[in-house]
């Protein structure tokens, strides 16, 4: 008779919101960018702007940003990306109003050129995409991490923690046990990181071009041999959420570079 | 895409080295990978970059598949008379670049 009580309120506790906005992962102090453990080589490279291969992708985005050939450019409602984008990045993932749901940066830029400009939305991975990603992204170098999981994205939020420290795949692993418990230690020849995505879109050498954030996510969970989301799909929204969350306070860098 | 990123300091002092870098996009295709449906991707790399000072030749490169893709350059050009620096490349596919930068010698 006497565990039942105990029984439900650990139900409650694990179905109710348990993750107060203000609570963190990870302690401010112990926060630290994946640039901090990546070779000198590396930093070397994303603190050049011109050794920086990102940058080929940010000079593009500069350019679709004023391209007016589908009729209206970027420009022609947001004016100065400089002034206009500056710290938008670094508050998405956000939830769209108007489609009632947390989207990313991609689909922020897909969505206006769908219901704006008339275009058809850009492929996923595809070099223009990245390009005005990391052009936008671009625009918030430097400034914290800040996205809301206030109201309507709780619900993503909550559902990208969950996916967070859920185990996947053959492996048996979730991202928790690598980034949370294990980070510092070494995998391989790697040191492994705590799993931010502020470099994001990022340059790594491996790829030999840039990619995104779920680009980098898949890889991960193609490393931990699970299934891998389409890219676009909801749950991988998701954990971008809960990443930013997660890295709440660190400064973007993008364009980043990494191994 | 932009297809290169160019920098040079603003001004170069006559008779000493200045520093030159450029960094290009170019996916710099081995020709040892297939692609997801296991098809061959043909070799496509920058053949040949080179850089001329005022229509002087200053700086060549023979590209191979062994430089990474958006391959990137640093060399040191001695300051003549102001002028440009032009760059040109070619790949496997014929594709040619350039790009052209000034240089102020005080």
């Amino acid at each position: 008779m006497s565990r039942w009580p105990i029984a439900l309120a650990a139900a409650a506790a694990l179905s109710s919101p348990s993750v107060p906005a203000q609570q963190r992962a990870l302690p401010v102090d112990a926060l630290r960018s994946g640039l901090e453990f990546a070779g000198s080589d590396v930093r070397g490279i994303q603190a050049d702007d011109v050794a920086n291969p990102g940058f080929l992708w940010v000079d593009r985005g500069e350019k679709s940003w004023r391209d007016a050939a589908g009729g209206k450019s970027c420009a022609s409602c947001h004016g100065d990306a400089a002034a206009s984008m500056r710290g938008v990045a670094a508050h998405y993932p956000a939830l769209d109003p108007s489609a009632g749901q947390v989207i990313d940066l991609e689909a922020r830029i897909n969505a206006c050129r769908v219901r704006h400009q008339g275009a058809k939305p850009l492929a996923r991975e595809s070099d223009e995409l990245l390009a005005l990603t990391a052009y936008v992204a671009y625009q918030s170098r430097g400034m914290p991490i800040a996205a809301s999981i206030d109201g309507a994205a709780r619900a993503s939020f909550e559902r990208g923690r969950v996916l967070y420290v859920t185990r996947h795949g053959q492996m048996n692993l979730s991202c928790a046990q690598c980034h949370e418990g294990s980070w510092g230690k070494r995998l391989y020849a790697e040191t492994i990181s705590q799993g931010h995505g502020n470099a994001f879109p990022a340059y790594r050498l491996e790829w030999q071009t840039l990619g995104s954030l779920q680009r980098r996510i898949r890889a991960c969970l193609f490393g931990i041999r699970a299934e891998m989301p389409r890219p676009g799909a909801p749950e991988l929204t998701d954990l971008e959420l809960y990443l930013a969350w997660r890295a709440q306070g660190l400064p973007l860098e993008a364009p980043g570079v990494r191994r | 895409m932009a297809d290169s990123r160019i920098s040079v300091a603003p001004e170069a002092r006559r008779g000493e080295p200045f520093e030159v870098r450029i960094s290009i996009r170019h996916p710099m295709e081995t020709g040892y990978r297939t692609n997801e449906s296991g098809e061959h991707v043909p070799r496509n790399v920058i053949r040949r970059f080179s850089c001329r000072y005022n229509g002087t030749p200053v700086f060549a490169v023979r590209v191979t598949s062994g430089i990474a893709a958006n391959p990137y350059f640093r060399f040191f050009v001695t300051a003549r008379e102001s002028g440009a620096l032009d760059f040109e490349w070619v790949d496997d596919a014929g594709v040619r670049g350039e790009a052209r930068a000034e240089v102020k010698v005080v």
